[in-house]
């Protein structure tokens, strides 16, 4: 048996998940987007290339394709994710200090959103007619 | 309930005292290049934001891309994805319990490298020739 120090049943433990507040969520959503990376960012990198020294009228008509469009949001999307997670991990393990820390993670959570909010936004009006 | 008192205990060390090996250089790429990747969405950002502004600003993002310099980020840039890319694919591999031999490890590592090399370089032809 572990400890008996606590007051809490074991089924209650599990579910509070302890001091740690949360399971394997972080863990396992940094896997699942870097699967979907690995597609999409292939996809970007084409796109990228298909773009290169091409005229405005061009770029445009492949950027508003809808299948190109749709690609691009999902790429927008799990780029972010994972990037805010892998971040918070950087901060986490060099920012030690409590105050500094938690900014520093909510800098970086901010930092996604604006980062994926202003992508999002260049690529649904280049779809929806510029 | 008896107290607990606070021991000074040793830290474990950190990266500068241990001696340099391609596993070690492989997992600080992946760190400093997925870093790098972070900095740079600015970018991408910044270039579809350009394109939806319309033609005058999308030509000024394409000449700053164009330049030396916008190059040697672009390639810097497909690099830092590229290692990343074959640095996560290192751990999906250790993700399923596999790849933990010493000789593996270090095969794996350095396959890294020549890899994310080799094919940043072909995806920089592809892109030069198709201009």
């Amino acid at each position: 048996m572990q400890s008996n120090s606590s007051m809490r049943t074991p089924l209650g433990r599990v579910r509070g998940l302890g001091s740690a507040k949360s399971g394997t969520g972080h863990f396992w959503l940094q896997r699942v987007t870097a699967v979907s990376n690995l597609i999409l960012t292939v996809i970007f990198i084409g796109v990228v290339i298909a773009l290169v020294g091409r005229p405005y009228p061009a770029a445009v008509a492949l950027l508003s394709n809808p299948c190109v469009a749709i690609l691009m949001l999902l790429f927008i999307l799990s780029a972010c994710i994972h990037m805010r997670l892998g971040m918070q991990v950087v901060i986490e393990d060099y920012v030690h200090a409590e105050g500094p820390k938690v900014l520093a993670v909510m800098a970086n959570t901010f930092f996604a959103i604006a980062v994926g909010a202003a992508s999002v936004y260049a690529v649904l009006k280049l779809s929806f007619g510029g | 309930m008896a107290e607990v008192k606070p021991v000074a205990r040793p830290l474990s060390p950190h990266l500068q005292i241990y001696r340099w090996s391609w596993t070690m250089a492989m997992s600080v790429a992946h760190r400093v290049t997925g870093s790098g990747l972070y900095l740079g969405t600015v970018l991408i950002a910044a270039w579809l934001v350009a394109a939806a502004s319309g033609p005058a600003a999308f030509g000024t993002a394409q000449a700053i891309a164009g330049s030396f310099l916008g190059r040697l980020v672009l390639f810097l840039y497909s690099f830092s994805l590229i290692h990343h890319m074959l640095g996560g694919l290192r751990h999906f591999v250790w993700d399923m319990g596999k790849g933990y031999e010493p000789e593996t490890r270090m095969k794996m590592a350095k396959f890294t490298l020549v890899g994310s090399v080799s094919l940043t370089v072909l995806v920089w032809i592809v892109a030069l020739v198709l201009r």
